[in-house]
């Protein structure tokens, strides 16, 4: 036997004696959760991104929520980079992608990536169920360590849940988050948090840094999925989005019990009869037992949804449905986040980047127009500058969608803007057979508790006829607008998201459409298209007329709702039904 | 006790500490999932509190950690500038508050016990701490950063136990009067707050108390560490029962693998004598001794901070000291005095 062959031997014979080692040592079980682990790690890094500026600049994390590309990051991740940026994926490849709609109160941003239809989707978790001591993932690109994009991992437990963060400079506020000591550092942010099953529960975004540098100190902080599947109808408008306000303030009293402190007599929860010294007991199904747990309950809610609240006042309990009011004022938000760019991350030494190390600040960090000229064909495409939005293409789009479904069968041409309804209504005061007439210019209603006329030349915020409606004849008359004219002879109109609705067990789409100083809000089916829907508010600070659309029936090529049930603040007026609908000219006057 | 029930109960012991979390642990990890410690966890926290009292400027935290160790409310934190107060404020896990009395420290082991007026709590029984080793797995519980109030839960940090060395105090190395042997983690628990939290092993049995923050200002690193329970025991019984506190030489939990001169190949002169000096009879070659210079006719003064006079005190003296440090030695050499470091062999390694 020569030499090679002998060495190859001893050899091949040492290495089967380390393998039996190894297995020999190393309990089944072990390896089990090891090759478990190996197998979640690889499936769940196809869906992190690296997010990168337009020219290669910042830089953070990103995961992808849908086949179609669109992805999940952190507002202050997308903040410097305008609308355009590159996202480099686990295979290598960079993909342009483009803004869709921020949350810079919850620090959140969707931004939409192109090339593929197939791209690996995380699969959102429910973060409700997530305990402190579950194992968790956290992957993304700390320290932009993976030029090849392939992404770091680090492995801890949860360490607490339902967390509250207090706002970190003026915006940025952590409510209802998941703390983590699982290793999360500059860079990471905007990345997937992961439970034990690859399943996305958070996005990674903050750390408690004190006393040492930016590094991890085992307390990292990620959003929590369930907040931002509240949000997510409303980043897909391409809005900058906006949290929930109850329209008053809490504070524990001596009994630890939390109380109204002070409220807002034109907020909706002041309407629905809430009072100062209030004990909060329940916020959207979930018990209140501090300041803290208030606040996270307000956070991960947007701007006008309408969600339950129970209340305690002398021993007697009252659940009423509140609308949430804005954290900030029309256009407030839009302001505040343009011209402050988020830092880039820093290095582990705390220093920042070096130019040399192709990071460089961004020099114009807002001016999308300047960027928008060198970007690639694809982003231009998919985006339109409009003030207040984060991208107005998709707001459009969405409005867009909206609007065909409502004119679906109606001819335009024809000049049938009359429409008489009869049929009868059924009401705690009476029933009975009822007419109503829609014009153009007046409406009226013949019902068998109300007879009398609305003239809409009239300033319209005063036209609030029948008594006890909060206007039906002039809510009426402006869903027959929206009909004749479509959404684009509407007035300002603006696709908000979606929102829960009442009685739905699926969120519903919200467009507001504004017509001579009255706002309109219509709910829509969002795979029919159907109007589910609308309120109508005369004027701000007032309980709307709210009128609710079923029985769809076919009517000359038409699908018209022939059950409508009228409410105004909170109680019921009554259902009419329709039993038959007339189009025709309006006469000339 | 007979036989027959002593091994019933050892047997009913065993099934105690195997049954879950980990017999279900190593179940659930056969079929590869990754166990979650959060029953562990809910057994824990009713048990931590959050303790609010001086402090609140330039970097000096008004809060850290304890926990309770009695059903009447005694509490087990560390003794720090946060009790500056007359009456720091103890917020229970559901979220009750207490002004706490302040019922004694212990100057050297840096601890206090807080009390409050309350019964039927749930508890640490101090007698019942386990002592951990290197591996062992652990779990740190503790309000750093303040993270929770009111009702809401401690934050929980898990790790392992990457050594048990001694924590000397050193005047701008690591300042603690604590002197003792002490669990260094690698589990991030030295953070604003947590000092005072409980570390205990992943099924919740209490293993330690979480110190004070500790930074080496020589290279500006900061030590995750925990006071064994074993060394906390008496002073605090003792401040419970109201008795005076004084200084310990020795505060260290029991030694299990002490330093053996000879197996490091150190030969001393025949202890003929009541307390024969103990000078050095020969080194033997390739020894840690030897690596470490001592010769022949050295003659031991000191071992670590202490003067021995006899191969007794040396002897006694080296058993104080776990294996795997440095063993500091001061020798004697015809008119020159020299500082030897030792490195002893840790457990498990073969004596050369």
């Amino acid at each position: 036997m020569n030499r090679p062959i002998l060495m190859w031997n001893v050899g091949i014979w040492l290495l089967v004696a380390a393998t039996e080692v190894l297995s020999a040592e190393v309990p089944a079980a072990v390896l089990g959760a090891q090759a478990a682990r190996v197998a979640v790690v690889a499936a769940a890094s196809d869906s992190t991104l690296a997010v990168f500026g337009p020219d290669g600049g910042g830089g953070g994390s990103g995961v992808i929520i849908s086949p179609d590309g669109y992805a999940l990051t952190n507002f202050h991740v997308t903040a410097p980079s305008g609308a355009a940026m590159k996202c480099g994926m686990n295979d290598g490849k960079l993909y342009d992608a483009v803004l869709v709609g921020v949350d810079p109160t919850g620090d959140v941003a969707l931004i939409k990536l192109f090339g593929r239809d197939d791209f690996p989707a995380a699969t959102l978790g429910d973060s409700d169920k997530v305990r402190a001591g579950d194992w968790v993932y956290v992957i993304g690109n700390p320290f932009l360590l993976a030029t090849d994009f392939v992404p770091s991992v680090s492995y801890g437990i949860i360490s607490g849940v339902h967390r509250y963060q207090y706002p970190a400079g003026t915006l940025l506020e952590y409510t209802d988050c998941l703390q983590t000591d699982a290793a999360i550092n500059p860079g990471n942010s905007g990345g997937p948090l992961f439970d034990g099953r690859g399943t996305l529960i958070g996005i990674n975004g903050r750390g408690s840094f004190e006393k040492r540098g930016r590094v991890n100190v085992g307390v990292g902080y990620a959003i929590s999925i369930n907040q931002i599947k509240n949000f997510l109808g409303y980043l897909r408008s391409g809005r900058i989005v906006d949290h929930a306000t109850l329209g008053a303030v809490v504070a524990s009293d001596e009994e630890g019990r939390v109380v109204v402190s002070d409220i807002l007599e034109n907020s909706d929860a002041y309407r629905r009869g809430l009072r100062l010294d209030d004990e909060v007991v329940k916020l959207a199904g979930r018990p209140i037992r501090s300041v803290n747990a208030l606040k996270n309950v307000l956070g991960t809610l947007p701007r006008l949804w309408r969600v339950p609240l129970v209340y305690r006042r002398d021993g007697e309990m009252y659940e009423v449905l509140v609308r949430l009011g804005g954290v900030h004022g029309a256009g407030e938000l839009a302001e505040k986040i343009s011209g402050k760019p988020g830092a880039p991350p820093r290095r582990p030494d705390g220093r920042r980047p070096k130019k040399d190390q192709k990071t460089p600040p961004p020099k114009h960090p807002n001016k999308s127009i300047d960027k928008l000229k060198k970007a690639p064909a694809v982003v231009k495409q998919h985006y339109e500058q409009k003030k207040g939005f984060a991208n107005y293409y998709f707001n459009r789009r969405h409005i867009q969608r909206l609007a065909d479904a409502v004119r679906r069968g109606w001819d335009p041409h024809e000049q049938k803007d009359s429409w008489v309804l009869t049929g009868d209504i059924q009401s705690d005061v009476g029933e009975g057979p009822m007419r109503i007439v829609l014009g153009p210019k007046v409406g009226s209603a013949e019902l068998p508790f109300y007879q009398g006329r609305a003239d809409f030349t009239d300033e319209l915020s005063e036209v609030l006829d029948p008594p006890a409606t909060g206007g039906l004849l002039l809510a009426l008359h402006l869903w027959q607008r929206l009909f004749l004219g479509g959404v684009d002879d509407f007035g300002k109109v603006e696709y908000i998201g979606t929102v829960p609705l009442h009685g739905h067990a699926h969120q519903v789409d919200l467009l507001i459409g504004m017509h001579a100083g009255v706002e309109v809000h219509f709910m829509f089916d969002p795979d029919s298209g159907q109007l589910l829907a609308l309120e109508m508010f005369p004027d701000d600070g007032v309980d709307p007329c709210e009128i609710y659309f079923g029985d769809y029936r076919e009517v000359d090529g038409l699908s018209l709702p022939h059950r409508f049930e009228v409410l105004y603040a909170m109680r019921r007026y009554g259902v009419f039904r329709i039993s038959s609908f007339a189009f025709k000219e309006a006469e000339k006057e | 006790m007979n036989l027959s029930s002593r091994f019933f109960t050892l047997v009913c012991l065993l099934f105690a500490v195997l049954s879950p979390p980990e017999a279900v642990m190593r179940s659930a990890m056969a079929m590869g999932k990754l166990p979650s410690f959060a029953s562990s966890i809910d057994r824990v926290q009713p048990k931590l509190v959050k303790i609010y009292g001086a402090g609140g400027f330039r970097g000096l935290e008004a809060y850290q950690s304890g926990f309770l160790i009695s059903s009447e409310g005694h509490v087990l934190t560390v003794w720090s500038y946060v009790l500056d107060t007359d009456a720091p404020t103890v917020t229970l896990n559901d979220g009750r508050r207490f002004d706490a009395e302040i019922l004694g420290v212990d100057p050297w082991l840096e601890i206090a016990i807080l009390k409050i007026d309350e019964e039927n709590l749930p508890f640490f029984q101090l007698s019942q701490s386990l002592e951990a080793d290197v591996g062992t797995r652990v779990l740190a519980f503790s309000n750093l950063f303040s993270v929770a109030t009111g009702d809401e839960p401690t934050s929980v940090q898990r790790g392992v136990v990457s050594a048990v060395p001694y924590l000397k105090a050193r005047k701008g190395v690591f300042q603690t009067q604590f002197n003792g042997r002490v669990y260094v983690t690698d589990a991030l628990t030295n953070n604003p707050g947590a000092a005072g939290g409980a570390l205990t092993t992943i099924d919740g049995t209490l293993l330690g108390m979480l110190g004070k923050e500790l930074r080496n200002r020589q290279d500006n690193t900061w030590l995750n560490y925990a006071l064994p329970i074993a060394a906390l025991r008496d002073a605090t019984a003792a401040i419970i029962a109201g008795e005076p506190q004084r200084p310990r030489e020795e505060v260290a939990i029991p030694v299990r693998h002490p330093v053996d001169l000879t197996g490091l190949g150190v030969v001393l002169v025949p202890d003929v004598i009541d307390s024969t000096p103990p000078y050095i009879d020969s080194v033997r070659d390739i020894s840690s001794a030897a690596e470490a210079g001592l010769r022949k006719d050295d003659l031991i003064l000191f071992v670590g901070d202490t003067l021995v006079q006899s191969i007794k005190d040396v002897k006694s003296r080296c058993e104080k000291f776990e294996r795997g440090q440095l063993l500091p030695l001061l020798i004697r050499r015809g008119e020159e005095l020299v500082t030897i470091e030792l490195r002893t062999l840790p457990p498990g390694e073969a004596i050369r």
